[in-house]
């Protein structure tokens, strides 16, 4: 009997220890968006003094600051160029990566090994190495201050990764399925349609997802080579157009940051399963 | 799969793979085109850059030997910079392995709410770097930081702690940011190797006896250390190579205490007109991520086969 009044303690220690690290997690990821809302409501009189609790309205909430973010800055545009371009690099990307890793997964390359490797490699070149010497080449293009120049660069930060992403993906899949497919009359193409890409959906996920948050996050090649307000998307303009010299416009930062992240983070979570799986895959097969 | 590649050419279709001599290479090459155009081509423009005395003024390039790094590493906010990239990347990495490493193990459990937990813990890392970086920016306020009105409420401080203006705190509240956004990327990570283990090895610790922490210890630890080590690695590039929190939150200041190589490059090459030194800078940073790059190999191949 001792014993089994000494497992349920366990038993229910454990949960309360899960639980409350559940809660310290959530309230460490949490604070500060938290913080974040309750500020994008707040009138400046509330705001801006020291001795009012900050976590509560001390006066009413106000929406003035939400509709000066929408009305009185380029946010909208920031948003539309932001949604332009990554729907400029998911489409590049796309195109791009699935011959590629296509070629290196499942058809006899010779150097295919070698390849996959240098192509891993490209990814760990970061921004922060190339900005400097791809800043005349983006205006070469004549694409400088324009968000051209990022639909151009992205793509070489999201085709490797795209690449090892999908090679793996291509490897997976059983031979059988597409020669099989083959046989019965498809030409190669047909059968990379019916048989190869359907079973490839979760990596192609994980490499929209990729493609499109990264398009919203990359902030060196943003503000290195775009500096028009009309052009910049919101990982640039958001912090640099939102303030006006030494003055935060506190709320509607707070305000911008929350319209921006929380579809994002939906999209995610939506498909987290598939982006891990696609991510593992890659990792283990590339 | 060795034994399907051995099996294929045996089949009647050897005239395809005749031609996929032809179409793999053919397949592959808009790839290598835009990444040599964009990447090998910038990145040799960037060794040539930091041998000449190019600037964004003057664009000639006329070569000057390795005047550039000489003068780079007398430089005494380079050797600042790059001390504080070495230093800032590892104790982040350090903290991040520790905390993800927990947030896994919970992240695997049953419990309730779990979709809105998931969701919640998973926002630093999908908010865009720049927006969670202007969160903080706010959060550590000089003059309204909730923490120090808590703090201040508590009765611990007066005034305030001064977060990111104190040369002391502001690298420490850098790298706690980055900590903050990195974890659940790790978290995420590391779970997938949790996951994988089957359950009878835990089914087999328990009939030995193994209780919670020898099993955390023994088992899971070892077996999880190679998709761990990508999880770090993979992390260590990431803060190692990126700009947008010390530029967001302190500007590499107060007096270069936050200073790191990309955000030092940035100041020196773009704003300071200076590409040649810029590219130089920047270029220190390429041994360092050459070799987490090999290490990540290693800890990949590692982890296939087991």
């Amino acid at each position: 009997m001792s014993l089994h009044a000494r497992a349920l303690r366990r038993r229910v220690g454990g949960r309360i220890a899960l639980y409350a690290l559940v809660l310290l997690f959530t309230a460490q990821a949490t604070v500060p968006f938290a913080w974040g809302l309750i500020t994008t409501f707040k009138a400046n009189p509330d705001l801006y003094n020291r001795d009012n609790n900050p976590f509560l309205f001390n006066e009413p909430p106000t929406l003035d600051h939400v509709q000066f973010l929408f009305r009185g800055t380029a946010f909208g545009t920031f948003v539309g160029n932001t949604v332009v371009v990554a729907l400029c690099v998911v489409a590049i990307t796309l195109l791009v990566a699935i011959p590629a890793a296509y070629s290196l997964g499942r058809l006899s390359l010779r150097r295919g090994g070698a390849v996959a490797i240098a192509i891993f490699f490209v990814y760990l070149i970061p921004p922060s190495l190339l900005f400097i010497s791809l800043s005349p080449v983006v205006a070469n293009l004549g694409l400088q201050d324009s968000r051209w120049s990022l639909v151009v660069v992205y793509p070489t930060i999201t085709i490797p990764v795209s690449v090892w992403l999908l090679t793996g993906f291509f490897k997976s899949i059983p031979r059988d399925m597409e020669e099989q497919a083959m046989v019965d009359g498809c030409s190669r193409m047909g059968a990379f349609f019916l048989m190869v890409l359907p079973a490839a959906v979760p990596g192609l996920i994980a490499v929209v997802v990729f493609a499109s948050t990264l398009s919203a996050s990359e902030f060196i090649y943003a503000l290195a080579f775009v500096s028009q307000t009309s052009q910049k998307t919101v990982s640039v303009g958001v912090p640099t157009e939102l303030v006006r010299g030494d003055i935060f416009f506190w709320q509607a930062l707070q305000a911008a940051t929350l319209v921006v992240a929380i579809p994002i983070a939906l999209v995610f979570n939506l498909f987290l399963k598939r982006f891990i799986s696609g991510f593992t895959m890659g990792a283990v097969k590339g | 799969m060795s034994a399907v590649e051995a099996e294929a050419p045996a089949r009647p279709r050897r005239y395809l793979l005749e031609r996929q001599g032809v179409l793999a290479p053919l397949l592959l090459a808009p790839a290598i085109l835009y990444i040599f155009a964009l990447v090998a081509v910038p990145f040799f423009l960037a060794i040539i850059y930091s041998l000449s005395d190019v600037t964004i003024g003057d664009p000639s390039i006329d070569l000057v030997g390795l005047d550039n790094f000489r003068a780079v590493l007398q430089d005494r906010v380079f050797r600042r910079s790059l001390r504080n990239s070495v230093v800032m990347t590892s104790a982040t990495m350090l903290l991040v392995v520790v905390v993800a490493r927990v947030l896994a193990l919970v992240l695997t459990q049953n419990f309730r709410g779990k979709w809105l937990v998931r969701f919640l813990i998973l926002l630093p890392w999908t908010t865009p770097v720049s927006l969670a970086a202007i969160v903080w920016l706010w959060m550590l306020d000089s003059l309204f930081s909730p923490i120090d009105w808590t703090l201040r409420y508590l009765g611990l401080i007066d005034g305030s702690l001064n977060w990111l203006g104190n040369p002391d705190l502001a690298p420490v509240s850098v790298v706690l940011v980055q900590v903050w956004r990195i974890v659940p990327l790790a978290a995420v990570i590391i779970m997938a190797g949790i996951v994988a283990i089957p359950d009878e090895i835990y089914d087999a610790a328990r009939v030995d006896g193994a209780g919670f922490w020898r099993t955390q210890f023994e088992i899971t630890n070892p077996l999880i250390m190679p998709v761990t080590a990508v999880a770090v690695l993979f992390g260590a590039v990431v803060v190692f190579a990126d700009m947008s929190v010390p530029y967001v939150l302190t500007r590499g200041g107060p007096i270069d205490a936050t200073q790191v190589l990309p955000t030092w490059a940035f100041f020196r090459g773009i704003q300071g007109g200076d590409l040649a030194q810029g590219a130089a800078i920047a270029l220190f940073a390429f041994p360092v991520l050459a070799a987490m790059a090999i290490a990540i190999l290693r800890a990949v191949r590692r982890m296939d086969i087991g």
